[in-house]
């Protein structure tokens, strides 16, 4: 028990520092590493609360994929912070009071709501689907999201191949000048426009200009 | 304070829920940081989503974390998209030019 309050302190800890430096970070580059160390910290939370499919899909869909796509965009655009913006950032600074009011009001209102909160005795019976522990977590959650919320699932999988298109749809863009393939045109080709076929007299050869 | 418990967990995810909001309300860079802001938040809300799951022993919770996760990256990466060819219209992408709808 202590040792799992050992490592509960150490990762939210890390997961709250890189949180923070995400934010305040003057790096925009910096600031995806710290994301990425917080998404981490988080994920060995999960694998270490009991729920390791979840953890691992984290590392996986987060680090491997969001975050590089992050890095990617950061290192794309020209973000470098110039000279004027210092003199600048004292105008918008003038957000800061208000702001930081706002979210200690929803933090305190969050807190309010979690200490004062039990559950009522019906809860047990509206749980779904067990936590069989002879299975593994991601045995369990095999059987369950290919049989019971394989619609979900599939939607899902449409919401990914939509934003996939959307993005590519939004940052494509046609050059002049470049030559491309037309499948339109090839396929749409026939026969009688290009093929011709000539009756040739015996002997006299074929002239090209024909 | 040594056992830990489901309050810990919703504890944690409060805090980082909290970051992500000041993060949207305090960004004085660039707009990608405010969409850093929003993963933050729905990874505050995939902690919530988990640790209920653990606790309650209900299996619920984490399939439908794995839905937020599939929606975060969705929205990443059109909302990438977007940023990317703000830049290319605009030339920056920092919040104070972004103003165009008067806001």
């Amino acid at each position: 028990m202590i040792v799992h309050s050992i490592f509960f302190y150490f990762f939210s800890i890390i997961a709250i520092f890189s949180a923070v430096m995400v934010v305040a970070a003057r790096n925009t580059v910096h600031s995806v590493f710290f994301l990425i160390l917080d998404f981490i910290s988080i994920s060995c939370l999960f694998i270490m609360i009991g729920a390791e499919f979840l953890g691992m899909i984290m590392l996986i869909v987060y680090v491997g994929a969001v975050a590089v796509l992050f890095l990617f965009v950061v290192m794309m655009l020209n973000l470098a912070e110039k000279k004027e913006e210092k003199e600048e950032s004292k105008i918008i600074n003038s957000h800061i009071p208000v702001g930081l009011l706002v979210s200690v009001i929803i933090f305190l209102e969050i807190l309010f709501v979690i200490g004062g909160w039990k559950y009522k005795a019906e809860v047990i019976d509206t749980l779904s689907i067990d936590i069989n522990n002879n299975f593994t977590n991601t045995h369990a959650i095999g059987s369950v999201i290919y049989t019971e919320y394989i619609h979900l699932f599939q939607l899902s999988g449409m919401i990914l191949l939509v934003a996939m298109v959307g993005a590519i749809a939004l940052t494509f863009r046609t050059r002049e000048g470049i030559k491309r393939q037309s499948y339109f045109k090839q396929i749409s080709r026939e026969r009688s426009q290009s093929v011709e076929l000539v009756d040739v007299e015996s002997g006299k050869g074929v002239n090209l200009n024909d | 304070m040594i056992s830990i418990g489901l309050g810990h967990y919703l504890t944690l995810s409060a805090i980082i829920f909290i970051i992500g909001v000041i993060g949207i309300f305090l960004n004085r860079k660039n707009i990608i940081v405010i969409l850093m802001s929003i993963e933050l938040i729905l990874l505050a809300v995939n902690i919530n989503l988990v640790s209920f799951s653990i606790f309650i022993q209900d299996l619920t919770g984490q399939i439908f974390a794995m839905f937020v996760l599939t929606v975060a990256a969705a929205e990443a990466a059109i909302g990438l998209a977007i940023i990317v060819i703000y830049y290319r219209n605009k030339g920056s992408i920092r919040v104070k030019d972004i103003s165009s709808l008067k806001g």
